[in-house]
């Protein structure tokens, strides 16, 4: 058990080896860095939010906005099929648990209704490619003239999944504009987007980038304008917007597709100023199908208002001069620069599927994180020599022996950490230190076991020997206990706190490997040379 | 040659189990005051469970913090809290979650930056909405509860169920008392002493199984030795490994508290506590609950019996 095989050393100490090569860029300044060879590895460890500064954004699709969305839509839908393309009579009231209430006023054509609905109600995928068979996605119920439609939980689901994907995407396209490549986007759960932007100053940029929907549409104005009367109705086929420098002013704008051009068709959008009045403004482009869109609108409509509407409220509402066919045109709303540098971004990157909105932000400022570096790496230094001296102290020579094994360990947990790019946090630091404390733990109980061992009465190398095999069913049992909580918190974990489960959890392999199986090495390669009659324990 | 320092002398016998009584009934009375505590006066919970909103600032020179205390004390933010943050100009100020969603958190934060005006740094900002506080709240509990859970589990498999019982009854009497801690200090209670109490469960856990393997070794040994003679045995010879192990754990623990940093004084301040509690708890509880439980090997025969057993399933 305690001979030395060649294989066994190359192999201990070539894992050792491995784990220094991937911890020393940590250790190196860039110019040294750039200089190594190609075959190196180069990777720091990744420093976490808390440690660099930066911004952690937690995003939740507003889910009953998306249902309201969803129901506009479908209404949108139902009257142009029955009406629009069929004159089918009806009328659609949206009720309060969330289902729409569509009444056939026409008898005989009823039947041809209930075909032209159910088509509507068309079936989505629900499992992974598909393997869970179709659902349908609207549930449409019959009684006499009266239908009953509404989103089934799967569709519900589909769609906020749908909204979800779309979402990353429209993200990730607002940030790369925004030059911050840094930044990781992930999806959490069904319905939550985590946005990770490293070395933001100032954070409100960033959320104001992320979280506008930048839903732009071009709609007519209704011939009738609210005079602020009381009593005053909404006339049919429009909708009350407020404007959005002054929410007490309110315009009736006409929802038929028709009258509305969608800002989808827009292939690019840039910040500029307008050339007679020298204010901000963004300029736009369409595509081909956008252009003819606009052009039909804008001349069928010439010398009437139509609104210029971004996310729900109406930015401009000007008059139509001449009709627009080449497809190009400008937003004015009293911007400021910043604004429009902005709005042109999130117009560029196209419109969020749903409203997002923020559960959950934590922002660290450069200062702070710096400062936690400084402190987490003063106290490693300050724990490990404070463990090491303790080493010294109780267990003398063997304690130097110890003391390799827990400076390999550091080497080789900072490697792994390095060489899988986990994400090192201030708690994580703190995993570290107390890995340190708890790793030389398997040394004591090896050198407990064999002192009692010698105590016993066996010989040096019997002890030695015995005291290794039989420490190690508890080091194990000892050690597979912290794993399990461990792994708990790594489940639980967000951000930091994972961190600290990820260092805990390497710590304990690590340390297993070199406070077992290295000291057991060093002490066999010491037993080989120095042929000791007795031991200093 | 190095001559090393023996902090525990050899063949120590102490009669831990003859102070198990008094041990228990001073244990049992802590952790009823715990959950007393923890009921009546409750935690202070901080944003993670709490929901709201946390600012670290830091000021030019040292803060003047009655007076910041009356500029955020006009804005009308609800409840709110200042407190000096490990040095005279670092001020944290935390206030609850404001009524109106999203938008209303982003313009309680404008309004607070402006009062304070452009001298003030900021170093650390974090908002927590109601419904992720209440999410990370059971998430917490879970955590605790599955860690305990799969502990029992995996000693179970290992020992016996007598230990399994002994080991979580020692953890949970740790995790009350920590929990009782901070009920009295009123320190706050956030995401990341969840972390230290798993750690805890963790560390109290690595010294229980220590001890418990070194009583079934015993237990195999001296088959005709008395459990509390035995537990006591086996205790005394594992201490040297207890004290030491809890010493370095403790050296490295207290370089983190004084050298640390702030924001992590409060995680390793509940380590130092979870060591000396988890120490004192895998002696003190976990040895004589197996004294209560009957604690035994399987006999021989019974150990055949249950080998046929496992044989004779398909």
């Amino acid at each position: 058990m305690f001979r030395l095989t060649t294989w066994k050393i190359v192999s201990i100490f070539g894992i050792i080896f491995l784990g220094f090569l991937f911890a020393l860029p940590n250790a190196l300044p860039d110019s040294v860095l750039s200089k190594l060879p190609d075959f190196l590895p180069k990777n720091r460890i990744v420093l976490g939010l808390d440690l660099q500064g930066g911004s952690h954004l937690l995003w939740e699709v507003d889910k009953q906005a998306l249902k309201k969305t969803l129901l506009t839509q479908l209404r949108g839908d139902i009257r142009q099929g029955l009406w629009v393309e069929r004159k089918i009579r009806h009328t659609i009231s949206i009720r309060k648990d969330g289902s729409l209430l569509v009444t056939i006023t026409d008898p005989a054509r009823v039947e041809e209704a209930a075909k032209v609905l159910k088509d509507l109600a068309r079936p989505v995928q629900v499992g992974l490619f598909g393997t869970g068979g179709s659902a349908p996605e609207i549930e449409v119920r019959q009684d006499g003239n009266r239908f009953i439609l509404r989103f089934t939980e799967a569709g519900l689901e589909a769609r906020i999944r749908r909204a979800v994907e779309q979402a990353i995407e429209v993200i990730r396209r607002r940030l790369d504009e925004l030059g911050m490549t840094e930044a990781t986007i992930q999806q959490q759960g069904p319905d939550r987007i985590i946005v990770q932007a490293p070395g933001m100053k100032d954070p409100a940029r960033l959320k104001k980038a992320i979280g506008q929907t930048a839903r732009l549409t071009f709609q007519l104005l209704c011939e009738a304008q609210p005079t602020g009367r009381p009593g005053e109705r909404v006339p049919p086929g429009c909708i009350e917007l407020p404007d959005a420098q002054n929410p007490n002013q309110k315009y009736w704008v006409q929802t038929s597709r028709r009258a509305t051009v969608e800002g989808t068709d827009l292939v690019d959008a840039q910040p500029a100023f307008d050339s007679r009045t020298g204010e901000p403004i963004v300029t736009f482009r369409f595509n081909q199908k956008g252009a003819l869109k606009f052009g039909r609108l804008t001349k069928a409509n010439v010398g009437k208002p139509f609104a210029i509407i971004l996310d729900g409220k109406v930015v401009s509402a000007p008059v139509i001069q001449t009709p627009i066919l080449g497809g190009t045109g400008q937003i004015s709303g009293r911007f400021t620069v910043e604004e429009t540098k902005l709005l042109a971004i999130v117009l560029r990157s196209g419109a969020l599927p749903a409203k997002l909105t923020i559960v959950e932000e934590r922002t660290v400022g450069p200062s702070l994180g710096s400062d936690s570096i400084r402190a987490g790496v003063t106290a490693s230094v300050i724990g490990l020599v404070a463990v090491l001296v303790f080493m010294i102290f109780t267990y003398g020579l063997f304690g130097i022996f110890a003391d390799i094994a827990l400076l390999a360990n550091l080497i080789l947990l900072i490697g792994v950490l390095t060489a899988f790019q986990a994400t090192l946090t201030l708690p994580g630091i703190a995993g570290i230190v107390l890995t340190l404390g708890m790793a030389v733990d398997s040394n004591v109980l090896v050198f407990e076991r064999v002192r009692e061992e010698l105590r016993a009465g066996r010989s040096v190398l019997n002890a030695l020997e015995t005291g290794f095999s039989r420490a190690f069913g508890t080091i194990l049992d000892a050690n597979i206990t912290t794993l399990i909580a461990a792994v708990v918190l790594f489940g639980l974990g967000s951000g930091p706190v994972r961190g600290f489960a990820v260092t805990l959890g390497v710590g304990i392999v690590t340390t297993v490997f070199t406070a077992y199986t290295l000291t057991r090495l060093i002490v066999a390669i010491w037993v080989h040379y120095a042929r000791p009659r007795e031991l200093p324990l | 040659m190095l001559k090393p320092i023996k902090l525990i002398p050899d063949n120590l016998n102490i009669g831990f189990m003859r102070w198990s009584k008094v041990a228990i009934i001073a244990s049992t009375i802590a952790i009823l005051v715990s959950i007393a505590g923890a009921f009546v006066l409750g935690l202070n919970f901080g944003i993670d469970f709490k929901g709201g909103t946390l600012i670290e600032i830091r000021t030019k020179g040292p803060a003047d913090i009655a007076a910041l205390r009356k500029t955020i004390g006009k804005l009308g933010l609800g409840s709110y809290e200042l407190q000096e943050f490990g040095d005279p100009r670092d001020i944290l100020i935390r206030f609850e979650t404001q009524p109106g969603g999203e938008e209303a958190q982003q313009k309680a934060i404008r309004k607070v930056k402006e009062a304070l005006g452009p001298e003030v740094e900021y170093r650390r900002v974090e908002i927590v909405g109601p419904k992720v506080s209440g999410e990370l709240t059971k998430d917490g509990i879970i955590a605790v509860l599955t860690a305990l859970v799969g502990v029992m589990i995996y000693i179970w498999f290992r020992f016996e169920w007598q230990f399994a019982l002994g080991a979580v009854a020692s953890l949970t009497h740790d995790v009350l008392l920590t929990i009782g801690l901070f009920a009295f200090t009123r320190l706050e209670f956030n995401l990341s002493i969840i972390a230290a109490i798993l750690t805890i469960v963790g560390y109290s856990l690595n010294d229980t199984v220590v001890v418990y393997d070194r009583i079934r070794e015993n237990m195999r040994r001296y088959k005709k030795k008395k459990l509390p003679e035995l537990i006591d045995l086996s205790i005394n010879q594992m201490l040297s490994r207890t004290i030491l192990t809890s010493l370095s754990t403790l050296v490295a623990l207290l370089a983190l508290y004084f050298f640390g940093g702030e924001v992590i004084r409060g995680f390793t301040f509940t380590m130092i506590w979870g060591v000396l509690v988890g120490t004192y708890s895998s002696i003190f509880i976990a040895a004589p609950i197996l004294i209560w439980l009957g604690a035994r090997l399987p006999t021989e025969e019974e150990a055949a019996a249950a080998k046929e057993k496992a044989a004779s399933r398909p």
